[in-house]
Parts: structure tokens; C-alpha cells; sequence
């Protein structure tokens, strides 16, 4: 079970709205972890270097929140090193087919009323619960 | 550099909203998507509210000419609803599925020191890299062709 915290959730939603509105306003970017991410990996994107620099604070941000809260920040992950490994493999070609992620399709694209991002999110949510519901509650696995 | 440095501020605004919303939590995630079992409907809230506040905001930034710090907005020109992207997108749910981590939410875990999180990004960015080589290959193939 974890707690139901649905204040800390629509604070913390707002600030990645923020974060998009952002990043928009200043880089005439989308806020897509996905497209952000693939443009250092090589071969390198020419405008590497704000894509380092914004995965750098989107790292630095759960250090500087423990420290300000004083508390841990909670985290679990419930699933086993082959599973990890699978699914970070899947996930890595299922976003760059898809041309994004949760970030990229399921905010700044459906802020857009983007046709692509409302296909892509409704697949890739209903993929989502489907393969939970397999795992949990088909292959009884954690 | 300043482009860089506000970049880098930015980020951090991201990586807070995904940490407090509870994004960054893998266990939290699955439970959103456990709607038959213990299911936490928090996430709805983040996405919720993430949307809400970047429709707002995009709505009276795309009426500018350009942003501040670049001379046009980025914004996506593909607009084929095709396999790649369904296909892909099945991929990623079924990805984010086993592991509670989608690319957002894996990055901001990488600062809590998390080894889990590590090996996912590992796995991931192998994944990214491989798809990127094998559609480069195929474009090549299909040019010379």
C-alpha cells in the first residue's frame, strides 16, 4: 500500500506544468524527458549542452528536496534486477518509436490537443494497467 | 550559458514536481495502475494538475512571436498517427508496467542514489541507442535501394 496524498501530487503536478511552461517560454522546447534525454546520447544533438544542464537539476531536485524537508523521500522499487533490465530495454525502444513519454505525449503534447500525444497516452496508459493487472493479479508476482 | 543555466533551473523545477508528487516512487506508480488491487489515485492528481497548469501556460507562450532565448518554438512536425507510434507507445506501457519507472520519473530517481533506478537507465538508454542505430540502418538501406 502507499499513502494517498493527493495535495503533495497536484502541487508536485503543478510544478512539472510549471517546469513545461517554462521551458517552453524560454527554449521554445516541449519538456519531454525522452527527447531531452536521446539528444545526449550519442550520437550527440548539437544543442547537447541545456539538455545536460536540464537533466543535471532534474537529478540535483530529490537531493535538494530531502535536504530542505528534512525527511527521506519515499521511494521503492518492488521488482527483481532481470525485470529492471527488461523492461529499461523495452521502455528505451517503445519511447523512441513512440516519439515520447509520459512527459512529452501525456502533458505537453495533451496540453497541445496533439491527435499523436492522445493516441500515444491512451495506448501507452491502457498498456500500462493491463500489464500491472498481468502481473498482479494473473502471474500473482509483486 | 545562460540558456544552459536556466536550463539546468528548469530541470530542477521538473525533477521537484516529480519527486513531491510522488512520481519518483516506482512502488506508488504501480499502484496507481493497480486499479483492481491497491489502487492510490494520486497520480491522477499529478497528471491532473500538470496538464492543467501547461494549457494554461503553452496557451499564452505560443501567442508570442518566438521564446526568450531562442529565435523559434520547437514544437513537433510529425503528425502520423502510424505502427511506430502505436506500436511503440504498447511498448513503453508495457515497460513502465514491469518496472513503476517511465523515463520522468527514472531520471529524478537517479539523485536518490537509487541502484534500481540506475540499472533502469541503463537498460533504457541501451534500448534508445539500439533503436536509434537500427532506424538509421534501415533509412540508409531504403536510400541506396
Amino acid at each position: 500500500m502507499t499513502e494517498f496524498t493527493p495535495f503533495l501530487s497536484a502541487s508536485g503536478g503543478a510544478l512539472i506544468g510549471a517546469a513545461a511552461v517554462l521551458l517552453m517560454a524560454l527554449h521554445g522546447r516541449i519538456a519531454g524527458m525522452t527527447g531531452i534525454l536521446s539528444g545526449i546520447i550519442p550520437p550527440l544533438a548539437s544543442d547537447w549542452a541545456w539538455r545536460a544542464a536540464f537533466l543535471a537539476g532534474a537529478i540535483a531536485a530529490p537531493v535538494v528536496i530531502g535536504l530542505v524537508s528534512g525527511e527521506p523521500v519515499s521511494f521503492h522499487s518492488p521488482m527483481p534486477v532481470t525485470a529492471l533490465i527488461g523492461g529499461g530495454l523495452v521502455v528505451g525502444v517503445g519511447v523512441t518509436l513512440g516519439g515520447g513519454c509520459t512527459s512529452g505525449h501525456g502533458v505537453c503534447g495533451l496540453a497541445r490537443l496533439s491527435p499523436r500525444s492522445i493516441v500515444a497516452t491512451l495506448t501507452f496508459m491502457s498498456a500500462t494497467v493491463l500489464t500491472v493487472f498481468v502481473i498482479r493479479h494473473v502471474l500473482g508476482g509483486v | 550559458m545562460q540558456r544552459v543555466i536556466l536550463a539546468g533551473m528548469v530541470g530542477l523545477v521538473f525533477g521537484a514536481g516529480i519527486t513531491i508528487s510522488g512520481m519518483i516512487n516506482p512502488a506508488k506508480v504501480l499502484n496507481f495502475f493497480d486499479v483492481a488491487g491497491t489502487w492510490d489515485p494520486s497520480l491522477a492528481f499529478v497528471m491532473g494538475a500538470a496538464l492543467l497548469v501547461t494549457a494554461i501556460g503553452y496557451r499564452l507562450v505560443l501567442k508570442r512571436p518566438a521564446p526568450l532565448l531562442d529565435e523559434t518554438f520547437h514544437l513537433p512536425r510529425n503528425r502520423a498517427i502510424d505502427g511506430p507510434l502505436v506500436a511503440g507507445s504498447a511498448l513503453f506501457g508495457i515497460g513502465w508496467g514491469i518496472t513503476g519507472f517511465c523515463p520522468g520519473g527514472a531520471i529524478p530517481a537517479l539523485g536518490l542514489g537509487s541502484p534500481e533506478a540506475l540499472i533502469f537507465v541503463a537498460a533504457m538508454v541501451g534500448g534508445i541507442a539500439l533503436t536509434r542505430a537500427a532506424r538509421n540502418h534501415v533509412q540508409t538501406r531504403t536510400r541506396n535501394a
